[in-house]
C-alpha cells in the first residue's frame, strides 16, 4: 500500500513549537510554512535577516538569487555571512548559514545575475517572493515577472536609516511596483548603500518586517501589508503607513483584473 | 492661509535636513505647495530640483501633485529606495 511522506522529519516538528502555539499559526499553519515555496532575490543586508528567520521559521523551499561574493564592507549589516567566508559566493554563504540553522528545510542557491527570462521562470509556482535587492531596474523587472504569474511581490528597501515595505500584488487588489513608482529616479537623486551608506541594524528591522510579513502570507494570519507602504524613518523615529492603490492606467498591470479582494 | 503639516522621508528629509516641518500656506494644490516650498531655501530648491520620481500622501492616502489641498493637515514626501 502507497503512504504519502510525511511533512516533517522525526526530530522537525518541536523547533516549530512556539509557532504551533500562536492560535493564528498553529498546526495548520505551520504545515503552510513547511509546503511553501519562497524565492528571495538578493542574500545581502535585507536578505540575511529574511533568509534566517523564514529557514528558522520551517518554510519548506527556500531559492535564494545573487551574483555578488562576500567582501569586508557587508559584514556591518549583512550578518548570514561571517569573517571566514571573504569571497565566497553570497549564495553558497547563506546556504552554509541556513543549513546551521535549520536542516530541514531546502535551499537552492543560485549564484546570477537575475535577468527577465530567469525571473519568469524562477517566479513561477511560489506562494510569494520577497524583494531584497539593491537596484531599481531588478526591482522592476521583478514586478513584471510577478504581475505575469500572479504571485505576491513582498518588496522592501533601505536607504542610511530608512525603509519602506510593501506587498505588491495586483491579482488581489493591490497595486503592483510600477503603480506606485512608475519612473525610475537619476541615479545620483536614489544612491545604492555604496555610496550613500546605511546603518548596520536597518536591514535588521525592515527585513525581518519582511520576514513576518511573509509568514503571515504563508499562513492568512492577520491583516496583510497589502495596499499599504509602511515608511520607517529610524533616524528621527518617524513611521508612516501610507495607503496605495492600484493605477488604472499602469503600463504594468492594467491589464489585469482584479480576481480576489484585497486584505 | 492653513497650516500643514510637511513630512519628508529618504533623500527629501536628508536634504531638507529635517523629518517635517510646519507650514502656513494658500497653495491650493500640492503642486502649488512644492512651488512655495522650493523658494523657502536651497535645501528646498535642491530635494525638489527633479519631482518627477516623488510620490505624495496626503493624510496617509497616496494622491497626486495636481490634488486639492483643502481640508488636508498633513503631506508627506517620499522617494522610491533601492538599497537592500
Amino acid at each position: 500500500m502507497p503512504t504519502s511522506k510525511p511533512l516533517y522529519a522525526p526530530d522537525e516538528l518541536p523547533r516549530y513549537a512556539r509557532h504551533i502555539a500562536l492560535r493564528e499559526i498553529g498546526g495548520p499553519g505551520q504545515g503552510r510554512l513547511k509546503r511553501a515555496s519562497v524565492l528571495v532575490v538578493g542574500a545581502g543586508g535585507l536578505g540575511a535577516p529574511i533568509l534566517m528567520y523564514l529557514a528558522a521559521a520551517g518554510v519548506g523551499q527556500i531559492t535564494v538569487v545573487d551574483d555578488d561574493t562576500v567582501s569586508l564592507s557587508n559584514l556591518q549589516r549583512q550578518v548570514i555571512h561571517h569573517q571566514d567566508r571573504l569571497g565566497m559566493a553570497k549564495v553558497t554563504s547563506a546556504e552554509i548559514t541556513l543549513a546551521g540553522i535549520n536542516p530541514f528545510v531546502q535551499v537552492t542557491g543560485i549564484a546570477t545575475r537575475l535577468g527577465a527570462e530567469d525571473a519568469r521562470a524562477l517566479v513561477a509556482g511560489q506562494t510569494v517572493v520577497l524583494d531584497a535587492t539593491d537596484n531599481l531596474p531588478t526591482r522592476h523587472l521583478l514586478n513584471t515577472a510577478c504581475v505575469a504569474a500572479g504571485v505576491p511581490l513582498l518588496s522592501g528597501a533601505i536607504s542610511q536609516w530608512e525603509g519602506q515595505i510593501t506587498v505588491y500584488d495586483p491579482a488581489r487588489g493591490a497595486p503592483c511596483l510600477a503603480c506606485l513608482f512608475p519612473t525610475i529616479p537619476a541615479d545620483d537623486l536614489a544612491p545604492d548603500c555604496a555610496r550613500a551608506g546605511v546603518m548596520g541594524a536597518l536591514p535588521g528591522i525592515i527585513g525581518s518586517m519582511m520576514a513576518a510579513e511573509a509568514i503571515k502570507l504563508i499562513t492568512g494570519a492577520g491583516r496583510s501589508l497589502r495596499g499599504r507602504l509602511i515608511l520607517q524613518d529610524v533616524l528621527w523615529g518617524e513611521t508612516r503607513e501610507i495607503a496605495v492603490h492600484r493605477r488604472r492606467d499602469c503600463p504594468v498591470c492594467h491589464s489585469l483584473k482584479e480576481d480576489t479582494p484585497c486584505n | 492661509m492653513a497650516t500643514v503639516e510637511i513630512l519628508y522621508f529618504a533623500w527629501l528629509r536628508e536634504r531638507i535636513d529635517a523629518p517635517r516641518e510646519r507650514v502656513e500656506t494658500a497653495a491650493v494644490t500640492v503642486a502649488d505647495l512644492v512651488a512655495e516650498l522650493v523658494t523657502r531655501s536651497d535645501r528646498h530648491a535642491a530635494a525638489f530640483a527633479d519631482p518627477t520620481s516623488v510620490r505624495v500622501a496626503l493624510d496617509q492616502v497616496l494622491s497626486c501633485f495636481d490634488a486639492p489641498l483643502a481640508g488636508v493637515a498633513e503631506v508627506a514626501f517620499f522617494p522610491p529606495m533601492t538599497g537592500g
